[in-house]
């Protein structure tokens, strides 16, 4: 029999996929251009045995997941940026606490309320750096449907993993975008659950790392009673100032994502093996930015594409090998500040130069406006693109 | 606009704008297209664009179908653009002059001619029919007859596996509007 092919929307596969990957728990407070997964859970969770939460404000929503999941559920929100901004200061405690969870924020023009309706990639710093003190989250971003079924269920993965929030990022385009997609089967796509404890209740530490870097948790209401704080705190999770714990918690927050970057950097490259010119793109950019790059090659121009589709940790590796062999780099997003093409630069070093192709008035980068920068970039005087 | 049909269904791909207000029902009426499409086998980007008001302004849907990858999902170049309001109309004239045929509404638009225009009353026809809400289904059946960028029983389909019993007024409005096309 023929595998099922849907019309389906970003939302809509991000929804989906959370409960293919063992969500059960959502909490939120609907914000367009997120509003359908909070709409479709409303409608789907129940029917599974799931919770589904409207709550009072995003502040509620994140510390519902975050308490969901001490008590052992995979649990998550969606957001855009107003709302993600509110969710900072719980979003740290679940650093702090390292409570597995996954924060979709689908990206609007800002700041502020900004333009609701409008796509961006302007948060890409606020996902890093959002919440104040030294800590790492993941950050991933799809381009397409099928990469928001995919990485919704990679977020679960890593979240559950590496005990840490993963915040999933589409733009506002690849969120409301529709496409034909063929929906994975059950069992089609690994799921990992979060490791539990398997020593005696008395001797479980919550924090007291293995040697993969993580620790296991165990679920509120169990046998194994333990200690969250949003302070800083030693292996049983009671607050600890002394200096030499501070070191080894905050190295050790850190280090669970270090330990495992080549896991979580997940990349896609197309035509980057005869390339002269290298874009680094992300999200709906990638389409723009690949459609671009055919084109240039008709015209003689060969551009390769990597696409990140994890933003953090930065992918570095792999867009410094990638860059060691071309003459120019571009980077277009949909932001005035290149917050993208800034890491990059940091990456390459600053004697390579980077195009950018930067837009921040609600609408999206064309292929043409890549490719005319691209073509005068390279003829250094200005050329029409045409077509 | 006949002589087009033939030639359109051996493209390999197709591009296609639905314009008009919000509340019209042009997001649902791509999806259907598209759900269409992939009854035929082709693959589908569906995208759309709306102010913050679910009622008036300016609402546009995009489809595009494609045998092969679709890469960039946003329409370049429009096989056929549906405008269903004046502001619909107006903003998309520039294109008729380049060739791209437009069926518009000449209820809310006012009637006019020129190359590429083809102009029915489709919102009148509607409240006609008992209700002016099916516009968008009859405003498809003329675009599908118009283009044949799928077929018209495929679309049969998809709104009854979408509006089961209650599909008989989408299905009569299809069907009106692919004879207000046939008929011309």
């Amino acid at each position: 029999m023929g595998r099922e092919i849907k019309l389906m929307q970003g939302n809509q596969a991000i929804s989906e996929a959370a409960i293919y990957a063992g969500a059960r728990f959502y909490a939120g407070y609907p914000i367009t251009p997120s509003s359908e997964i909070a709409e479709i859970c409303s409608r789907v969770l129940p029917t599974i045995g799931g919770i589904f939460l409207q709550m009072e404000d995003e502040i509620a929503s994140i510390a519902a997941v975050v308490g969901a999941s001490l008590a052992g559920a995979k649990a998550f929100t969606a957001t855009s940026g107003p709302g993600f901004s509110l969710m900072q200061e719980n979003l740290g405690l679940a650093v702090m606490g390292e409570v597995p969870c996954v924060i979709v924020n689908v990206q609007r023009a800002g700041p502020s309320t900004g333009l609701a309706t409008k796509p961006s990639q302007s948060d890409i710093m606020q996902l890093r750096w959002g919440r104040h003190g030294d800590q790492t989250v993941i950050a991933l971003c799809p381009a397409s449907v099928r990469e928001c079924f995919e990485l919704t269920v990679k977020a679960f993965n890593f979240a559950e993993k590496f005990r840490v929030p993963v915040i999933l990022a589409p733009d506002e385009i690849v969120g409301h975008m529709r496409e034909s997609f063929e929906v994975p089967r059950a069992g089609e796509l690994e799921i990992i659950d979060r490791k539990k404890p398997s020593c005696p209740p008395d001797q479980y530490l919550p924090f007291e790392a293995e040697v993969d870097g993580i620790a296991p948790l165990a679920a509120y209401g169990g046998d194994h009673v333990f200690h969250i704080t949003s302070s800083m705190h030693g292996p049983n999770g009671y607050a600890n100032n002394n200096p030499q714990n501070a070191s080894w918690r905050v190295e050790q927050l850190h280090r669970k994502i270090d330990l495992h970057r080549d896991e979580i950097c997940l990349t896609k490259t197309f035509d980057t093996e005869d390339m002269d010119v290298l874009m680094v793109t992300i999200g709906a950019t990638t389409r723009s930015g690949r459609a671009a790059a055919l084109e240039a090659r008709k015209r003689g121009v060969k551009v390769g594409v990597l696409q990140l589709l994890t933003l953090w940790p930065f992918p570095e590796k792999e867009v410094a090998a990638l860059a060691r062999d071309v003459d120019t780099v571009v980077v277009p997003e949909m932001n005035y500040s290149g917050q993208i093409a800034g890491e990059v630069q940091r990456v390459v070093g600053t004697e390579k130069e980077i195009l950018r192709v930067n837009r921040y008035n609600g609408t999206i980068i064309t292929p043409r406006d890549i490719l005319e920068s691209i073509l005068e970039s390279r003829s250094g005087q200005s050329v029409r693109a045409g077509g | 606009m006949k002589a087009g049909v033939e030639m359109k269904k051996s493209q390999k791909r197709h591009e296609i704008i639905l314009a008009g207000t919000g509340g019209q029902g042009l997001v649902l009426a791509g999806i259907l297209l598209g759900e269409a499409a992939i009854l035929e086998g082709r693959n589908v980007a569906q995208t759309q664009s709306y102010g913050v008001a679910s009622r008036g302004g300016l609402s546009l849907a995009e489809v595009i179908m494609d045998r092969d990858e679709i890469i960039f999902q946003q329409v370049q170049n429009p096989d056929i653009i549906l405008a269903l309001t004046q502001e619909a109309l107006d903003k998309f004239r520039p294109e008729a002059q380049k060739g791209v045929p437009i069926l518009f509404d000449t209820t809310l638009a006012k009637a006019e001619d020129g190359a590429s225009l083809s102009g029915h009353p489709f919102t009148r026809i509607a409240s006609d029919l008992g209700n002016t809400s099916a516009v968008n289904m009859l405003a498809l059946g003329a675009l599908c007859a118009a283009t044949g960028v799928v077929d018209i029983q495929s679309l049969a389909r998809v709104i009854e596996k979408r509006f089961k019993a209650k599909a008989d007024l989408s299905l009569q409005a299809l069907y009106r509007g692919m004879e207000l096309v046939r008929g011309a």
